[in-house]
């Protein structure tokens, strides 16, 4: 009930947009494919949608074949794709109740599943889609997506664009529709919500980095991160570029994110070091690792 | 079926939604009927031409009085000196110059022959070619009064009769071509944006993700554009009877199903275009170069497609509008039944079907 | 040593009709600064940027950009400012030199010096085997950094970033970042107006608009401080609430 993929390579005009993708997704499972612009998530999400064909491999979704059953798997399936996809000349209202009649139901007879959703927006049902803020056009395309009772939902990176707000309350959303007993597969530029899943599939290129749960991911990091500050930020990290001993060095907001080559590193050494570069109001000390630093790690 | 019916509605939302087109749907052929059946024409009246007369004497007198008669031209200026000819050319408002030889009744009368020379300003030429004919003949009629009494020996006396547009009307021309821009127009240029407008918005991902068949889909968006068609026909056609006097001289009935042929052809058409072009930007352009200018230039609506070079008139034989063209007069102007224009129907109905299966065969139920 | 205000903005507003999408905003930036603009969608950033460019005029209120007045003296703003934007950015259809060529010879840079600077910008850039392509045929993270370039050409004062790093991958994001670090260092300033509070986090000070006003306006240290939040993103959930 859930989905299988296997070995799933897919290319345009001789650019390869999927390599050999393999991962299943549990039924009732919240999967993460997180990577950014460009990884090949969209690419993915039409195969199995049975949007396009893939050149190698097979998926199944629900358990049908997404080749021979795709008519089953349209029946069975949400779809929500990542550019806004509603008729913006039509009202909040409208809108529901197409989706609702091309899918052959009405909104009355799936009304429990959405209505936590829909009720935030029920308020401006005589609106035009078109009108509506980030926010609220997201929730109106979820509630559409769900209208005929889905078994497996397809969300296409839904949070981008979006602000902080509504983002925090669309994955309260997914969450509550996974007990339900839905399989959501959602994808996501920012590393920031990986932690949110169940499991996550790293994606960057066409190629799946690591599969696993957010905490083993970040648990399987072999380094010890530091966070590093100091007064020119320029500076410090041309100095820790030029750091003998340094294994990466990324910029990761107020501070840098350092590791070292050595195993029995000690941070006193470096702070020497970037004193003897002239940097002021040094500070040194050891972070969490976060799935953006694994991300970069196994991208390298 | 109650799919079929939400989407159907759904289209009569945008239609209806969507002010700026549905105020071109509608305003379009009423904007172009009495553009064509008022400023654009082939008849002239009242063209103002000048006199330069050499003789002044009772023969000349006679003709410019016939001329001046004649509803097609006003006399506006009598010159007197070669050198003035061209000036009143560059003016801009006369169009032609009736030149009278010197001693012209002593000439005829002496020698039988005289002559005037009429000198037009070709920068229009059709407008000239009618002024010189309109001339000729009105020279000719004269001269056929003066020789009554006498016999010549061999006379050719042409009789020509205009049949099926008695007045030369040039609005009984422009009906039928005007019918089918605006038909082809609605029917396949408005169907293929609007489906691809559904690609450009990503609705169209949703739509194929969904239990909807792909010919519902294609039949619903084709659905309004039918109606809309028809009533745009209907339209055209009251017109032309009520404000130009249009005989319908054919059976209304067998227009309207001819109409409707044709309307599905432009259709199946346009889900073609829809079906190559990524934007509504690109559907537009396809249509308009890819059908409106054949209509326009290659139907023989208007440029008879006799005088055109044979490859060109190869060409028009794969138009349709040529053909419903054809038709329309037909059935409107010569009032013919369905027996004479079988073959046409024939025709245009084998292309219809090559098209929708084409389309059909063209629509992608996955994308790309 | 006294730093210079390169952007004063004092009671700045601006108004459709009956609706405030600016409303007397106040907020100076120092020369070699990154400063953060930050806002929902909708909260005015776009306005309020629009009239710092000089491309939109102001209802009322002061502001000077690089010592100019944005109501008379926009012709030379738009001289000393540089404007980079993720949704437009480069010519897909012209190659990378191409693309050089053309938006320095809009800011009237001669053929000497464009030839000079492009030569360096390939090289910084590493594009010397693909300056000859499409710029359509890059990877996004490529277009990014040499569209930040191409804003630099001719040494702006202030660089205007329109978030500039969404959806890039993490590596590609960060040698961006290490490139604004580098063109501030330099004495630029840089002014990012983004909705993506991540990149709030490395900006020198950032400010925070709610529905047309400055809510927020602070180091990002101080102000996870100030709300007793983790990140920024935080911060502006407590701010959006409330």
């Amino acid at each position: 009930m859930g989905i299988t993929i296997n070995n799933i390579s897919k290319a345009y005009n001789e650019v390869s947009a999927l390599q050999d993708i393999s991962f299943n997704v549990k039924p009732g499972e919240l999967f993460g494919l997180i990577g950014p612009d460009g990884a090949g998530k969209t690419t993915l999400f039409r195969v199995l949608t049975t949007l396009l064909f893939a050149d190698k491999g097979t998926a199944t979704v629900a358990g049908y074949d997404v080749v021979n059953d795709y008519k089953s798997i349209r029946n069975s399936v949400g779809y929500m794709p990542g550019r806004f996809s509603l008729y913006q000349d039509l009202t909040v209202e409208e809108n529901l109740h197409f989706f609702a009649t091309i899918f052959g139901t009405t909104i009355a007879e799936n009304y429990d599943l959405i209505k936590e959703i829909y009720v935030q927006i029920e308020p401006f049902k005589k609106r035009r889609a078109g009108d509506l803020s980030g926010g609220m056009k997201q929730k109106l395309a979820l509630s559409c997506a769900l209208i005929h009772k889905p078994k497996v939902l397809f969300l296409d990176e839904p949070t981008t664009g979006v602000d902080p707000v509504s983002r925090k309350e669309f994955w309260e959303m997914l969450k509550r529709l996974q007990k339900k007993g839905i399989t959501i597969l959602v994808s996501t530029p920012y590393m920031d919500e990986a932690a949110l899943c169940d499991r996550i599939a790293l994606i960057q290129d066409g190629k799946i980095l690591e599969i696993d749960t957010p905490q083993a991911i970040v648990k399987h990091y072999p380094k010890t991160i530091y966070n590093v500050s100091a007064s020119n930020m320029y500076a410090l990290i041309k100095s820790l570029n030029e750091y003998v001993y340094s294994h990466s060095v990324y910029p990761f907001g107020e501070f840098v994110h350092y590791t070292d080559q050595r195993d029995d590193f000690n941070p006193t050494d470096l702070k020497s070091y970037l004193e003897a570069k002239g940097l002021k109001n040094i500070t040194i000390n050891p972070t969490e690792t976060t799935i953006e630093d694994t991300f970069m790690e196994l991208a390298r | 079926m109650k799919r079929f019916i939400g989407f159907i509605r759904k289209e009569f939302y945008h239609i209806f939604r969507d002010k700026r087109s549905l105020f071109i749907l509608f305003g379009m052929p009423i904007a172009q009927i009495l553009l064509f059946g008022f400023a654009i024409t082939n008849e002239i009246n009242n063209v103002d031409i000048a006199i330069l007369d050499h003789s002044k004497d009772a023969t000349t007198q006679e003709i410019i009085n016939k001329i001046s008669a004649s509803k097609y031209f006003s006399i506006d200026a009598f010159i007197t000196r070669e050198a003035d000819i061209e000036s009143v050319f560059k003016k801009g408002k006369i169009k032609a110059v009736l030149n009278f030889e010197k001693d012209f009744s002593k000439k005829l009368i002496k020698e039988n022959v005289a002559t005037i020379q009429i000198i037009t300003d070709a920068t229009d030429p059709n407008t000239a070619n009618t002024i010189s004919n309109y001339t000729n003949s009105i020279l000719q009629k004269y001269m056929q009064e003066q020789n009554k009494d006498i016999k010549p020996i061999y006379t050719i006396i042409p009789q020509t009769r205009m049949v099926y547009n008695t007045e030369l009307k040039s609005v009984f021309m422009f009906v039928p071509g005007v019918m089918t821009i605006i038909l082809m127009l609605v029917s396949a240029m408005m169907t293929s944006i609007s489906i691809t407008r559904e690609k450009e918005l990503g609705t169209m991902e949703i739509l194929l993700v969904s239990p909807l068949k792909p010919i519902q889909v294609i039949i619903g968006k084709v659905v309004p554009y039918i109606l809309l068609s028809v009533i745009n026909a209907i339209v055209i056609v009251v017109l032309s009877i009520f404000i130009f006097n249009m005989p319908v001289e054919g059976s209304l009935f067998i227009l309207g199903l001819e109409s409707v042929l044709f309307i599905i052809n432009a259709l199946s058409l346009g889900i073609l275009i829809s079906t190559i072009s990524k934007t509504q930007q690109t559907a537009m352009m396809i249509s308009l170069m890819g059908l409106m200018l054949p209509v326009i230039l290659l139907s023989g609506f208007i440029f008879p497609i006799s005088s055109m070079p044979l490859p060109l008139q190869l060409i028009s034989h794969v138009i349709p509008a040529k053909w419903f063209i054809i038709i329309v007069k037909a059935i409107m102007l010569k009032g013919v039944g369905i027996t004479f224009i079988w073959k046409e129907t024939l025709i245009l109905l084998g292309m219809t079907l090559f098209f929708i299966g084409l389309s059909v065969k063209k629509y992608k139920i996955r994308l790309e | 040593m006294k730093q210079e205000n390169v952007i004063e903005v004092e009671g700045l507003t601006k108004t459709f009709g009956d609706f405030t999408a600016v409303n007397a905003i106040t907020f100076k930036v120092k020369k070699g600064e990154i400063f953060g603009f930050l806002g929902a969608n909708g909260a005015g950033k776009t306005t309020a940027m629009k009239m710092l460019i000089g491309i939109s005029n102001p209802s009322s209120g002061k502001a000077t950009v690089a010592g100019f007045d944005v109501y008379k003296q926009t012709e030379n703003i738009k001289k000393s400012i540089g404007y980079m934007s993720q949704k437009f950015a480069l010519y897909d259809d012209l190659t990378i030199t191409e693309n050089i060529t053309f938006f320095g010879g809009i800011y009237g840079l001669s053929r000497a010096v464009i030839k000079e600077k492009t030569d360096i910008l390939i090289q910084e850039l590493q594009l010397q085997d693909v300056a000859k392509q499409l710029v359509g045929s890059l990877p996004l993270g490529w277009k990014q950094k040499l569209s930040f370039s191409v804003a630099l050409l001719h040494d702006p004062k202030i660089i205007f970033l329109d978030e500039p790093t969404g959806g890039v991958d993490p590596i590609t994001r960060r040698q961006f970042w290490e490139m604004i670090y580098k063109t501030a260092n330099s004495g630029t300033t840089i002014f990012v107006t983004t909705h993506y509070m991540d990149e709030a986090e490395y900006c020198d000070r950032v400010s925070i608009m709610v529905d047309g006003k400055i809510e927020a306006l602070d180091t990002p240290k101080n102000l996870k401080k100030q709300f007793g939040a983790e990140s920024m993103n935080d911060v502006f959930l407590k701010l959006a609430r409330g």
